[in-house]
């Protein structure tokens, strides 16, 4: 197919261990445009969300974009859609590095998984064709030494995502990892890959992609990466210092969640800040597959405590396992980050849950005993060695694997989760910056800053600056935001380009690649309804509005220091606004109008 | 003088951008595996290191060739296959000891970088770091040797 659709998927039946070719969805693809939203569709069509995610009857789709594999901006994500079992919504997640790229390369858009193996196996995919393979020599393994693993048994140029130890032993938080570093991170996909039995997908692929229109499609390129190079955020802060660029940012702005949200500013934030990372254990930055931004960081730590190399970390983990654990000790983080990276855990909630645990420490609520050792806030050493036991699901570790929500409840105290629909929120404060406290309690997965980065307009003034205290308008602000980043995810582009490149790149990029003649408007209604079709796969699946809150502490308890001393997240005054900008009921429903209009209904 | 493209590996953020352009203005397809320019990651050592056929003055491959089908041009620097007299036999490939000419089964016959024929090449266009130059002068070469001038003088500055 002349378009950037190779046109094919995979559909892998661990159950009866059976590989086959089917072809696309075209008409799907074309309303629900690729990755996120086309593999949303598949998932709400095959499986019930009533489904329990750990059972055989959930499924597991990796899925690339039409403009996965090709160039313009930082075309080279995948997602992977399931229904989490640590939220129970829909889960999506994204990752780039170079193995979504090479699965197009090989022939297929999408692969789904379903049914569960009977013995730990691994797909093997070269050039169109896939077999399964035993994979009970690599149960166990680490990330690192499962991919090492695979290079030398099938090829060395093979791409490989594979989930680690804790995807094993079913850590609620355990990711995907690709290409060593790269994490599909958040609502426990791993989990879901471990349940099935499935280890790994080893890629091999040799064939191209073409689009549909290749001069109109380059000259929209030139135009993406001029406007990449010459913005401020990717053409030069987010290459020198990666995401960490916003540590001080943020701990200036005074909405650093810190010591489990208790305070808004972190007094050891220079001591974790991009810039020391930068002067210290930082090798050098790189990029994922055609990106021009090169936000990565390659570490190696030389400290007499820990050792490794890696990457990361990147600035969510230095605020989860850092500030959010009131721990300022840099050699310490990076360590506990590639623990993360190689048992296949999300940083965000590992480090979250840990400080969620510090506070219950603190407060009493948890003993010494119990958790066999001290666990103050602050405390580097302890944490690294938790961080272990988590990984390897020993003694405490199994129950910091729950995530902080059924941790903090399991002690009768689910408010001091610093959570969303059970998904930990990362690291803005929602009393500080309230568009972002609006996002983290609609989010389709719950408390999740890349659904709509409002963070953006309210902090870095992209593409124009709002005042993070303001409430008024943050409604639709935010359905743009979160519409336009269904379109992003979906399309199989990065999401940190639509800093310095809007809308109308996208449509540009995905009329040249599709053969399509979208207008702006209609992009982001695709955004709208992907939008929608995740919403109502939640409410089937019992997720009701009543859950679109925030902890009581962003509610109830004002900011205690920085600039936004004395402010709480005045989410009431925001969420009626927003269930009207998105055309829901009052009571958070969509409206049979609005399902309608958009082809849900 | 010739206009090569100058490569230093110092600025590579191992993007592939130019194995990406590469194959899209020279296959009309996005396939890193049939580019001309090779970009290679080495993740624990975070190095990345590109090459492509640096056009080499006395050229393995068309010495080696049995239907003369390559040749170089003096003017431009650059080494070409002439697509009508290659028969496809990969000669060339088994000559050339960098490894920077391939057999295409698609075509049947003998590809390797000819500098775009003419134009910017699209890999040096397209680089985002300036790590791919077109130049007449080695000035990543010059470079390197002025670094290592720097340390000399600063040497001397303290004595």
């Amino acid at each position: 197919m002349d378009k950037g659709w190779k046109g094919q998927l995979l559909r892998v039946d661990l159950t009866a261990g059976t590989c086959k070719t089917e072809a696309l969805n075209e008409k799907w693809a074309k309303t629900y445009l690729g990755g996120r939203g086309l593999a949303s569709k598949y998932l709400c069509e095959e499986i019930s969300p009533e489904v329990d995610p750990m059972s055989p009857e959930n499924k597991l789709i990796m899925a690339t974009g039409p403009l996965t594999g090709t160039y313009g901006a930082a075309n080279g994500r995948y997602m992977v859609i399931t229904k989490s079992p640590l939220t129970g919504t829909i889960a999506s997640s994204n990752s780039g590095g170079y193995f979504p790229s090479e699965l197009k390369y090989a022939g297929f858009d999408m692969i789904i998984f379903e049914g569960k193996s009977a013995h730990p196996v691994y797909l093997q995919i070269r050039d169109g064709k896939a077999e399964l393979i035993g994979a009970v020599h690599l149960w166990g393994k680490s990330t690192n030494e499962t991919e090492d693993a695979i290079l030398s048994e099938f090829h060395g140029d093979a791409k490989i995502a594979c989930i680690g130890p804790a995807g094993e032993i079913g850590v609620h938080f355990s990711c995907i990892i690709n290409d060593k570093h790269r994490a599909a991170g958040r609502s426990g996909v791993g989990m879901v890959m471990g349940s099935k039995n499935l280890k790994a997908v080893a890629v091999r692929g040799t064939g191209g992609v073409k689009v549909a229109n290749p001069k109109a499609y380059r000259d929209a390129a030139l135009e993406a990466y001029g406007m990449l190079k010459e913005n401020p955020v990717t053409g030069e802060g987010l290459g020198a210092l990666g995401t960490p660029v916003l540590l001080n940012i943020m701990n200036q702005s005074g909405g650093l969640p810190t010591r489990n949200a208790q305070t808004g500013t972190f007094e050891g934030a220079e001591a974790i800040s991009g810039e020391t990372l930068a002067s210290s254990y930082l090798k050098r930055n790189k990029s994922c597959m055609g990106c021009i931004i090169s936000c990565g960081r390659v570490t190696k730590l030389s400290d007499s405590r820990y050792e490794g190399d890696g990457e990361g970390p990147e600035y969510e983990t230095l605020w989860a396992i850092g500030a959010a654990c009131g721990i300022s000790d840099l050699a310490a983080i990076t360590k506990a980050n590639y623990i993360c990276n190689e048992a296949g855990m999300d940083t965000i909630t590992a480090g979250s849950t840990i400080g969620c645990a510090m506070e219950l420490f603190e407060k009493g609520l948890v003993s010494e005993e119990e958790i066999g050792m001290s666990l103050n806030f602050g405390d580097a050493e302890n944490m690294v060695k938790l961080m272990e036991m988590t990984a390897k699901g020993e003694g405490f570790g199994k129950k910091i694997g729950l995530g902080s929500y059924r941790l903090a409840d399991s002690y009768g105290v689910p408010e001091l989760s610093m959570s969303v629909k059970k998904l930990e929120f990362p690291a803005y404060d929602a009393r500080a910056v309230q568009g972002m406290g609006l996002e983290y309690a609609t989010s389709n997965r719950g408390a999740c800053h890349v659904r709509g980065y409002l963070i953006s307009p309210e902090i870095l003034g992209l593409p124009e600056k709002l005042d993070p205290a303001e409430t008024e308008g943050k409604a639709g602000w935010l359905k743009i935001f979160q519409d336009f980043t269904a379109v992003v995810d979906s399309a199989g582009v990065c999401l940190f380009t639509t800093f310095g490149i809007g809308v109308p790149q996208f449509t540009k990029f995905c009329n040249a690649a599709n053969g399509t003649s979208m207008s702006d408007e209609e992009l982001l209604e695709a955004g709208d309804r992907i939008y929608n079709l995740e919403r109502v796969f939640n409410l089937k699946a019992g997720i009701d509005p009543s859950q679109d809150k925030l902890p009581k502490r962003m509610i109830e308890e004002p900011l205690p220091d920085g600039p936004s001393k004395g402010e709480v997240c005045k989410l009431d005054q925001m969420l009626p606004d927003y269930y009207q900008v998105r055309g829901w009921g009052k009571d958070g429903i969509p409206t049979e109008e609005k399902l309608q209009s958009l082809g849900l209904a | 003088m010739q206009k090569l493209i100058r490569i230093d590996p110092a600025k590579c953020v191992g993007c592939k951008t130019c194995e990406l352009s590469c194959s899209f203005k020279n296959t009309g397809e996005f396939a890193p595996s049939r580019s001309r320019i090779y970009n290679e990651i080495f993740l624990k050592e975070a190095k990345f290191i590109t090459v492509t056929c640096m056009q080499c003055d006395e050229p393995w491959c068309e010495k080696s060739c049995p239907k003369n089908a390559i040749s170089k041009d003096m003017s431009s620097g650059v080494v070409t296959v002439d697509d009508d007299n290659c028969v496809g036999c990969r000669t060339c490939v088994s000559a050339c000891p960098f490894g920077m000419i391939k057999y295409v089964d698609s075509t049947g016959k003998a590809d390797k970088c000819n500098l775009c024929g003419g134009d910017t090449p699209e890999c040096v266009a397209f680089c985002p770091t300036q790590c791919l130059t077109l130049d007449e002068e080695d000035k990543p070469l010059r470079q390197k040797m002025l670094r290592f001038v720097n340390t000399v003088k600063d040497g001397q500055m303290e004595v």
